[in-house]
This record gives structure tokens, C-alpha cells and sequence, in this order.
């Protein structure tokens, strides 16, 4: 078997121990931040099966068809991902599983789903340009969409020449794992001022079906931050696994320091850094790409 | 080692309260007592939580929010009513407009007495509550098994 068909089961099968995992150290790290003892580290397993267990309270049956669509262009977008495809067609999967999501909330006619759908509305299109930006920096850099040829582009990590958009696809990812302080839709935490936003009138086995797919999306989002500190050298994936597991604590610790702010905000600062860091990174290596 | 009880939230409704109790409530996800360790979470929506806890005693006004919330609440679930209050109306009790505990709307499971409750009676009911569910996952199983 070749490289990408055991990279994309390993993420099949590995994808939601390894989203479950992290988001259990999440959970516990922010507890320790706070001054708590804080759960068990596998307390989003005893969650997720406690799901599994509950009745679930179906408000309409497109919403359980959306959610499902939602988890499976998750995974496509992880597996296209790590079988070493196409960048763009990578980002396009994503923004689709994305949408299916926002109608999940939408098909509700909760008055909490619709304004958490138009918040997750506005946070798309504060990080889809930044997204955008990424797969171009790529490309410009490596002269190739897909992953399997960026990672075998040269033994110089990708970020050296887009350190820039690397620091704006750290941004975009706050919005991206839903932490505060742009949670405006619906959060990891407790509370949220529209009782839970996107999730509000999901329960039971669906709301464990969202949970599973929130841990496929993160890995696969580690995954793209990985890509840009991976080589062909084998010793990089040490280095992939130091720098990921860095800028993981990283978006935990903004969690812990940020208020939530307002969609305005987010949208203007998004935008700014993907302008300030992403565009002119970008326009800096073409100049250097042309000489 | 799997249990449901392993993963409570929890639903905090103040009914009529004087906000003593729901003091206490609150302090229990301080540092100090920290309720997340046993995996309980405050969530703010009924059809994300296992625990319904409320504090205060029913009255006109809220009867109907107290039996909606309950009704939306998806199985198993278990009710605690926190201080004297929600247990049968408390001081309030010969007021005008409070119609008594809370089980008077809707069955109450466990009953955690005090004014206010302390944390760590509240943490009593919610832990007492939590081996409820277990026992009442049990036998929603058994009904959808027949
Ligand atoms: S039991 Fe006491 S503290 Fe609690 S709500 Fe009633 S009066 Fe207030």
C-alpha cells in the first residue's frame, strides 16, 4: 500500500481518538488555566457516548439529513486531505460541509439556529479569503495544489517563505475551532448568549454526530497547520508534531484571555490580518519567485 | 467503565428564588469546588441537559415554563429542586401567587434542603442525581427494548 491510502485510514479510522483526545486536553488545560482540577482527559468520549444513549428529540428530519452531510463532507475534506490531494478542492469541501451545517441550524425555525446561522454566515466569510490565501501561498511557493507534492517541495519548511500567512491561518483557525473570542456562533464552552447557537436544537444522537465531526474538522485543521512545517525529511514529522501541538496551546490560551467580541470586529481584524499578513506575504514571494 | 452518569449537564432554572440559592449554584463551578471534574456542565439549554436543577418555588407566572423546559428535556433526566424553596415553597410558602415545591408541577427526583443550599449539599444532590440517571437509563433501555 502506498503512503496516501495509510495516511487517509489512519485518519478514517484514528480521526475522531485523536479529535476526542484534544479536545479532552483542551478541556483540561483550560481548567488548569482557571485554577481547576478540571474533567478527565476522556471525558469527550463519556460525552459523546452519553449522546449515543440519550432520546433524541428530532425537530424535522432535514435537519438530521444536513448533519449527516456536514459529518460527511467532513471527512471527505480530511480524507482528500491526507491522501495528499488538491489544496483548493481541500478548502472547496470544507466551505461545503460548512454550509451544510449552517442549514442544519437554519432548517430549525429556532429563532436561536437562524441568528447562530447567520453569525456562522458572517464568520465564513471572515476566514474564507485567509483560507484562500493558503492554498495560493502553496501554490506560488511549491508550484503545486497538491499535498502530497508541497510536502515533498524541498527540505525548507513551507512556513520559511510564508511565515505571514502562516500567523493569518493561526487567526482564521480561532474562528475556525470556535473559541472565544470569535465563538459567535456556537461555542465549546458552557454558555453562549444564544443558548448554544448552532447546536441549540440538536440533541441526543445528532448533536453526537456534530461532536464527531467538530473532531474529524480539527484534526484535519492540525493537519493543514502541520503542512507547513512538513518536509520530505523524516525527521520533520517530529518537528510537525512539536509545532502543532505549540499552536494548538496557543489557540487554547487566546480561548482563555479574549472575551468574545462582536461579529464586526471579527470581520474588520480578520480581514486586516489577511490583508496585512496574508496579502503582502503573498505579493512578497512573487517578487522573489520572479527575480 | 462507559456510563451515562459519567457525562452530566446540567440545566439551572431559577423559579422564584431570592437568588441565595442560586448563589450557591454558581459557586459550585468556582475553582474551589469545581463541578467540571465529574463532567458536569451548566448548560443553558434543556434539550442539551440530563439534570434539571431548580431553585425557588413554582407560582403562576412560571408554572408553565418549568413544565415546558421539563417536557423538552429528552430522557433520561432527572429533576433536583435545590433549597427549602423548591422543595415546598419555604418561606414563601403562605404568599399569595406561589402555588408550593416544584413537584407540584412536574416529579421531582431528588430534594436538596437548605437555605440557602451549600455547595456542598448541592454537589450531594447533583452526585445522588447522577446515579439516578444510570438507573433510569436502565429502564428507558428496557421500554425501548419492548
Ligand atoms: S431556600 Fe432560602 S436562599 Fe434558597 S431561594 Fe429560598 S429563600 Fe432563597
Amino acid at each position: 500500500m502506498n503512503i496516501s491510502v495509510v495516511s487517509l485510514l489512519l485518519y478514517l479510522i484514528l480521526g475522531p481518538f485523536a479529535g476526542g483526545l484534544l479536545a479532552g486536553i483542551d478541556r483540561k488545560i483550560t481548567a488548569r488555566m482557571q485554577g481547576r482540577k478540571g474533567p478527565s482527559v476522556l471525558q469527550p468520549f463519556y460525552d459523546l457516548y452519553k449522546l449515543f444513549n440519550k432520546q433524541s428529540v428530532v425537530v424535522n428530519d432535514l435537519q438530521d439529513f444536513l448533519v449527516a452531510g456536514f459529518l460527511v463532507f467532513i471527512i471527505f475534506t480530511g480524507c482528500l486531505f491526507f491522501s495528499g490531494g488538491d489544496l483548493l478542492l481541500v478548502f472547496f469541501a470544507l466551505t461545503l460541509a460548512g454550509i451544510f451545517f449552517v442549514m442544519s441550524a437554519c432548517s430549525a425555525s429556532s429563532p436561536y439556529g437562524s441568528m447562530a446561522s447567520q453569525r456562522e454566515l458572517m464568520q465564513m466569510m471572515a476566514y474564507e479569503p485567509m483560507v484562500l490565501l493558503v492554498a495560493i501561498g502553496f501554490y506560488i511557493v511549491t508550484g503545486s495544489f497538491a499535498v502530497k507534492d508541497i510536502i515533498h517541495f524541498s527540505n525548507i519548511p513551507a512556513v520559511a517563505y510564508m511565515p505571514g500567512i502562516y500567523l493569518g491561518f493561526l487567526w482564521v483557525l480561532v474562528i475556525k475551532f470556535r473559541k472565544s473570542p470569535f465563538d459567535l456562533s456556537t461555542t465549546h464552552h458552557a454558555h453562549q448568549e444564544m443558548v448554544k447557537g448552532l447546536t441549540t436544537e440538536l440533541s441526543g444522537n445528532i448533536l453526537a454526530l456534530v461532536e464527531v465531526s467538530h473532531w474529524y474538522e480539527n484534526v484535519f485543521l492540525l493537519g493543514v497547520v502541520g503542512l507547513f512545517f512538513a518536509t520530505s525529511d523524516w525527521w520533520s514529522a517530529i518537528v510537525v508534531i512539536v509545532t502543532v501541538a505549540i499552536s494548538y496551546f496557543l489557540e487554547i490560551l487566546v480561548d482563555n484571555v479574549f472575551p468574545r467580541v462582536k461579529w464586526d470586529f471579527m470581520l474588520k481584524s480578520t480581514w486586516i490580518v489577511t490583508l496585512v499578513a496574508g496579502v503582502i506575504n503573498l505579493m512578497v514571494i512573487s517578487l522573489i519567485k520572479l527575480r | 467503565m462507559l456510563k451515562v452518569s459519567k457525562s452530566p449537564w446540567l440545566l439551572h432554572y431559577d423559579g422564584s428564588s431570592c437568588n441565595g440559592c442560586d448563589i450557591e449554584v454558581l459557586a459550585c463551578l468556582t475553582p474551589l469546588y469545581d463541578v467540571e471534574r465529574f463532567g458536569i456542565i451548566n448548560t443553558g439549554n434543556p434539550k442539551h441537559a440530563d439534570i434539571f436543577l431548580i431553585t425557588g418555588g413554582i407560582n403562576k407566572q412560571n408554572e408553565s415554563v418549568v413544565k415546558q423546559i421539563y417536557s423538552q428535556m429528552p430522557n433520561p433526566k432527572v429533576v433536583v429542586a435545590v433549597g427549602i424553596c423548591a422543595c415546598n415553597g419555604g418561606v414563601f410558602k403562605d404568599c399569595y401567587n406561589i402555588m408550593g415545591g416544584v413537584d407540584k408541577v412536574i416529579p421531582v427526583d431528588i430534594y436538596v434542603p437548605g437555605c440557602a443550599a451549600r455547595p456542598e449539599s448541592i454537589m450531594d444532590g447533583v452526585v445522588k442525581a447522577i446515579a439516578l440517571l444510570d438507573e433510569k437509563r436502565k429502564s428507558v433501555g428496557k421500554e425501548a427494548a419492548e
